[in-house]
């Protein structure tokens, strides 16, 4: 294929772009992410807990959360995986967004220090705590099939319909259902691309704390991941805890911690 | 590179329709159950962002995390059942010459590109822009827009969880084919981002043949 003098002329300048904003992303050192939390540690005031909610296994609950508010989710009664979805409280199409979270900060093996982002180029969440680092951003939530797939012919909660349950409470449809991400599913691939469970990554007293960096919606299910190799379908409760969080500070890590999220604020505050 | 063609191939000549979508733009048609989607990458290296929504009901549409959970694999190839929203297989891939497609990363905007780029490439074409005034046609909205499959491009998940950059893969003439398994509205947009390696720095043009069902 003959290229023309204006195309090559094209693909030069935009190679140059290409060039020079990696360039100057490489000037932003990324900040070393810290390890996971220390279970036990990062105890919250209880003067700042707003509201503490336990969800039995198999069902689902969902919280407005201001701006600057943290949602802790914790396994106070056992190893669980907790499902999630956000919509912008202003505007509900506007909402989580996995793949933008995984593609701006080229990982899907999100942790403390970490952020989320909506598909509107904004930060909806910091995890400014977490215990684990194990959680699944590719796979999703159980459905009506996986279940059946896992558990055989019964009737069980499910993910999915917990998520429909929630969105048509709140005057919305399956359509502003977004892809979930799950908390405490600790799913890797192998060197083939191949999906796996890495167990024991996951126990009692593991939490992850999000701060809120937009006025949101939150809803949580929790139901067993459908990698999650038990052959009981047995969740146990888990506990939800708003809570109000020391304010950030000017070098707060997930505001700094990258080029990427650096710009992700200034978008939240355009 | 390992082929990965159907046998027997069939001619471009005996496809039932046969349309040519410019670089940078969107494009949508409907597939009926049975019927064969090809799309070519003419020039090479150029990603196409796709979606799939059941032809007589948009709510149930293309699944990403579906797609992957039955797979159980990070990456879309021959054999790959493209799952949707409720559970059920939209459409399954059936010959692809270009070995791997991804569907972890979703589509650019011109927001995203904000992040990974800098502001000052927010005012530049983006997928979004195409699926929102391609959806928009058919009665739908930015609420139906749904993390996407990227033909053509290699996004690969390194154990570690971390997602590699790499350059495109096609060649010119790299085609994936996929059968409709129920009557889909196919949505495409191919993609006019210039700002990194995926489609070579400069957006080709694709075609995208439909073929009737085979006996
Ligand atoms: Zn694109």
């Amino acid at each position: 294929m003959t290229i023309s003098v204006e195309t090559q002329t094209f693909i030069e300048e935009n190679k140059r772009r290409y060039e020079e904003l990696k360039a100057a992303g490489q000037q932003h050192a990324p900040k070393a992410l810290p390890g996971p939390t220390l279970r036990g540690s990062a105890s919250i005031m209880p003067g700042a807990v707003l509201h503490t909610e336990t969800i039995p296994g198999g069902w689902y609950w969902s919280t407005p959360l201001k701006a600057g508010e943290a949602l802790r989710i914790h396994l106070a009664h056992g190893p669980a995986a907790v499902s999630m979805i956000a919509w912008s409280a202003t505007d509900a199409s506007e909402r989580l967004n996995y793949a933008d979270t995984v593609k701006v900060q080229w990982t899907s093996a999100l942790g403390k220090g970490r952020v989320l982002f909506s598909d509107m180029g904004r930060v909806m969440f910091s995890m400014v705590e977490d215990t684990t680092g194990m959680h699944d951003a590719l796979v999703g939530g159980s459905t009506p099939a996986s279940n059946r797939a896992r558990y055989g012919d019964k009737v069980l909660r499910n993910t999915r319909d917990n998520f429909i349950l929630e969105a048509l409470k709140r005057g919305l449809d399956k359509r502003d259902i977004p892809p979930a991400l799950t908390f405490f599913a600790p799913v890797r691939t192998d060197a083939d691309g191949n999906f796996r469970w890495i167990e024991d990554a996951r126990q009692t007293g593991d939490f992850v704390d999000l701060r809120a960096e937009l006025d949101l919606v939150v809803a949580l299910s929790n139901c067993p991941h459908p990698m999650d190799p038990a052959p009981d379908y047995a969740p146990p409760p888990v506990e939800a805890i708003r809570h109000q969080p020391p304010a950030p500070a000017a070098d707060d890590l997930c505001r700094t911690a990258t080029i990427e999220a650096v710009r992700g604020f200034e978008n939240n505050a355009r | 590179m390992t082929q990965f063609f159907a046998s027997p191939v069939r001619d471009a000549s005996s496809a039932l329709r046969d349309y040519f979508v410019p670089a940078n733009a969107p494009f949508s048609c409907l597939v009926k159950k049975g019927e064969s989607v090809r799309i070519v990458d003419l020039e090479g290296q150029q990603a196409v962002d796709t979606l799939f929504y059941k032809a007589d009901d948009f709510t149930e549409r293309y699944s990403s995390q579906d797609t992957l959970r039955v797979q159980g694999s990070a990456y879309v190839s021959t054999g790959t059942k493209l799952i949707s929203s409720e559970g059920n297989v939209m459409a399954t891939v059936i010959a692809d010459t270009c070995g791997r497609h991804d569907t972890s990363a979703g589509a650019c905007s011109c927001e995203a590109n904000t992040v990974r780029f800098g502001h000052q490439v927010k005012y530049l074409h983006a997928c979004r822009e195409n699926f929102v005034i391609e959806v928009s046609k058919h009665g739908m909205t930015k609420r139906d827009i749904v993390p996407n499959i990227n033909f053509f491009m290699n996004v690969p998940v390194e154990p570690t969880g971390e997602l590699a950059i790499v350059d495109g893969i096609s060649g010119p003439g790299d085609y994936v084919e996929l059968r409709a398994e129920m009557d889909v509205l196919l949505v495409i947009s191919n993609c006019p981002q210039i700002n990194n390696p995926c489609n070579g720095f400069n957006p080709t043009p694709i075609q995208v043949l439909v073929f009737g069902a085979e006996d």
